[in-house]
């Protein structure tokens, strides 16, 4: 699947386009098949994300996975500080990543 | 040929677009001349007393070689209108200025309020450069 | 140290809000992304993996305690509580939100600092010797010549879009200790024969995808025409630097291209022209600036009676051997605060730790602590009968690591935990490493060990006794181990061993080129001289065999 992410122009956060908005979890991200060009034109010049580009991603168990590591540490957080990222409760979280 | 939004300076403006490098050494009587970035601004040198406007071309922001072209023809005693063009944005305005530009003509005119700010936005100068302003040194030192 | 006159103040002013303005631009959708880029990288405003990164100057390394303090709470007030050393010797926040960015640098600009020119095409913050006004070993401190720099260089009209970024570094012994000849210019600060002061220029030396050795380009420029001669330097990169090929940007490759003698022709053409044009700063502001380093009133030996050291405490006396150098003052010694505890992540400091800092170099050091490019911390001129009572509360903060040089005093870059750049990450790496080796780190010695995470070596390996370069292999990260690199006196570049590792193997692979090490070395010799010894024919059968 090929979905959307970006960061939020104001605070820097993380986010993934949900079909409607922006979300800071990957889980909500949603296919956006042909329609990457329109929604990155359109909502950049909104304003509402920055630095916004499609990737590839798999859906697996209700999770979303990026193809890329890099995005996948994107999704989650620092691996080297679980307590910043988004499952400080996890220990198995930076599995997840690698 | 963009509109000059801002020009520093009192005499006629020169109505002609400037001609390429390569064509001013052979038109002589040509008085306006463009520079690209790539161009070689000491080549003009032996014909400043001709020259009445150097448009220097910013073709992107970031090449940053028209800054030195404006210093090298200023330092070599050029007194005529030296000209920014191309994509000239609102925050390198006071840079092009003190290496000596006295005429803007961006792609996309400025916001004036915004133009209005850069130029003086910084009262004070550390470097000495052809436009007369004291640095920071010699107000230390009287 | 330097403090500023109310001209440096107004500029620092003029800046914050100069960079509000464009924030409000920015959010209100006057400019976009593309052209507001460049400015918020001139403000060391970076767009990274997870949030806006701010890097904030510290020209040459030097804070005083109000300085470092404010780097704390700024860490606990606009940040997660902690920030991030680098090998720039400046400091990075990675949580920084755009909206925030303008008060961070008002903040700053309370305590005399900013975050001007720490990114972007332009001169970069100048970096020196850490201990530069402390060792022994230096002709003059380099820091007035560092500052001269940063002010001819801040909001430079003419050198603010050039091809490439442009690091400078000064020092001022012959055991350089800024890895000066990797900088586009390294100036190192000499006496002539005739007892004069003068700038050696060595120029184009750098690291990144093509890693060059500076070579010097003008052994003796008066001190009088300094600046003149960086501005003829600068003027041939600006015009001549390519800039067809952001890899291929940098000073360095102008300089091999056209060759160090063509190069060296025309800066001095444009030299000679420039002394026409007055831009020099009179000497009178070079004393100006050096008065304001002047040596802290330091106390004179007999009017103490206990100046030495009691090493009883063996943790303690281990610290000593290990972190402190000799200082040129006798009964002074200038000692280093590792930011490498084992397993922990090279350069980071909590909000507390800094400001904890920040009080030891207040009550212990006249005010004044430097940081280091190897990502550390040092109190310059501490008294030797004070030093266990620093050290021990140092050592219940965590901050007593003895290994400076040490295996376990990794450099390492962000990496991919954080830097948008980077194909692999760097951090995980430096802890495993560190774990391994802890036991054996005192016995192996002195060993320089650096991690980047990417080709543009952030963190230095093209310069570490053993160097490790992340790279991406189909989508999953793998190493590189490099040996033989060193910077200083006589700088070498390091050469890649073989194929790739990935994790755990390049652990192994460090383990095995140590084991070898040990095994081979000869009477006092450091890895690297038994590296340069028995070559990397040998060292690859140990680590590949």
């Amino acid at each position: 699947m090929k979905i959307l992410t970006g960061n939020d122009l104001k605070s820097g956060a993380v986010t993934w386009w949900d079909g409607v908005q922006w979300s800071l979890h990957v889980e909500d991200a949603v296919d956006v098949g042909d329609h990457a060009d329109t929604i990155l034109a359109r909502e950049q010049a909104a304003r509402r994300v920055n630095a916004a580009y499609a990737i590839e991603a798999v859906k697996d168990e209700g999770s979303v996975r990026p193809a890329h590591i890099k995005d996948r540490i994107r999704a989650l957080g620092p691996t080297v500080r679980p307590d910043l990222t988004l499952k400080p409760a996890d220990p198995e979280a930076g599995n997840w990543v690698i | 040929m963009a509109e000059v939004q801002y020009r520093f300076r009192d005499d006629e403006p020169v109505a002609d677009p400037g001609v390429t490098v390569g064509a001013f050494g052979e038109q002589s009587n040509a008085s306006a001349v463009r520079l690209e970035p790539g161009d070689e601004a000491r080549d003009l040198i032996p014909h400043l007393e001709r020259i009445r406007l150097v448009e220097v071309n910013f073709p992107v922001f970031g090449d940053g070689r028209g800054y030195s072209s404006a210093r090298i023809l200023r330092e070599a005693g050029y007194t005529g209108e030296l000209r920014a063009v191309g994509e000239v944005l609102v925050d390198q305005i006071a840079f092009m200025r003190r290496c000596g530009f006295d005429a803007f003509a961006p792609d996309v005119p400025l916001d004036p309020a915004d133009a209005d700010n850069a130029f003086g936005r910084y009262g004070e100068v550390y470097q000495p450069t052809i436009d007369g302003l004291a640095p920071i040194w010699a107000k230390r030192h009287g | 140290m330097y403090r500023y006159d109310t001209y440096d103040q107004a500029m620092v002013d003029a800046r914050v809000e100069e960079f509000r303005d464009q924030v409000r631009r920015r959010l209100e959708g006057h400019i976009t992304e593309d052209q507001f880029k460049p400015l918020r990288l001139m403000n060391g405003l970076y767009l990274q993996l997870h949030a806006y990164m701010l890097r904030v100057a510290v020209p040459y390394g030097t804070l005083s305690s109000a300085q470092m303090r404010m780097l704390g709470d700024i860490a606990d007030k606009y940040d997660r509580g902690y920030g991030h050393f680098t090998t720039r010797q400046n400091i990075q926040y990675n949580w920084i939100k755009l909206e925030d960015a303008p008060d961070i640098l008002a903040d700053l600009a309370k305590v005399e600092m900013h975050a001007i020119q720490t990114s972007g095409n332009c001169i970069r913050n100048t970096t020196s010797d850490q201990y530069a006004g402390a060792a022994a070993d230096e002709v003059v401190d380099p820091r007035p010549y560092a500052e001269l720099i940063r002010q001819w260089s801040t909001f430079h009209p003419e050198f603010s879009f050039l091809p490439r970024k442009f690091k400078m570094a000064v020092i001022a012994s012959d055991t350089d200790r800024a890895a000066m000849k990797l900088h586009d210019i390294g100036i190192q600060i000499v006496r002539n024969e005739a007892g004069e002061l003068g700038a050696a220029f060595y120029v184009g030396g750098g690291m990144g995808r093509t890693p060059m050795i500076a070579p010097c380009i003008n052994p003796f420029v008066p001190l009088d025409q300094m600046i003149t001669y960086s501005e003829a330097a600068l003027r041939v990169y600006n015009r001549h630097g390519r800039r067809d090929n952001k890899y291929k940007a940098r000073i360095k490759i102008l300089v091999h291209e056209l060759g160090k003698d063509e190069y060296t022709r025309q800066v001095e053409a444009e030299f000679q022209h420039l002394l026409g044009q007055n831009i020099e700063p009179p000497l009178a502001e070079l004393e100006r600036i050096k008065a304001q380093f002047a040596d802290p009133p330091f106390e004179k030996i007999g009017t103490v009676p206990t100046f030495e050291i009691d090493r009883s405490d063996p943790d303690f006396a281990l610290w000593v051997d290990n972190n402190c150098l000799a200082h040129k003052q006798s009964g002074y010694i200038a000692a280093t605060i590792s930011l490498k505890p084992i397993g922990g992540i090279p350069g980071d400091a909590s909000g507390e730790q800094i400001r904890l800092m920040a009080d030891l170099a207040r009550d212990y050091s006249f005010d004044e602590c430097r940081v280091t490019h190897a990502q550390n911390i040092v109190l310059p001129h501490v008294r030797k009968d004070q030093l266990y009572a620093l050290w021990q509360q140092l050592d219940a903060a965590g901050l007593g690591t003895p290994n400076l040089d040490l295996v376990g005093d990794i450099i390492a870059c962000p990496g991919l935990d954080y830097c948008s750049l980077a194909n692999a990450r760097s951090i995980p790496v430096a802890q495993k490493i560190g774990q391994r080796l802890a036991a054996k780190q005192q016995e192996i010695g002195e060993l320089k060990l650096k991690i980047s995470g990417c080709i543009n070596a952030c963190g230095h390996h093209h310069a570490g006794h053993i160097g490790i370069l992340g790279v991406d292999k189909k989508g999953t990260e793998n190493y590189q181990l490099l040996l033989g690199g060193c910077e200083g006196a006589d700088t070498s570049l390091g050469q890649i061993t073989g194929p790739g590792f990935d994790e755990d193997g390049i652990v192994d692979a460090v383990e095995k080129a140590t084991q070898f090490y040990l095994a081979q070395r000869g009477e006092g010799e450091r890895f690297l001289d038994t590296y340069r010894r028995v070559g990397m024919p040998a060292f690859k059968e140990a680590i590949y065999g």
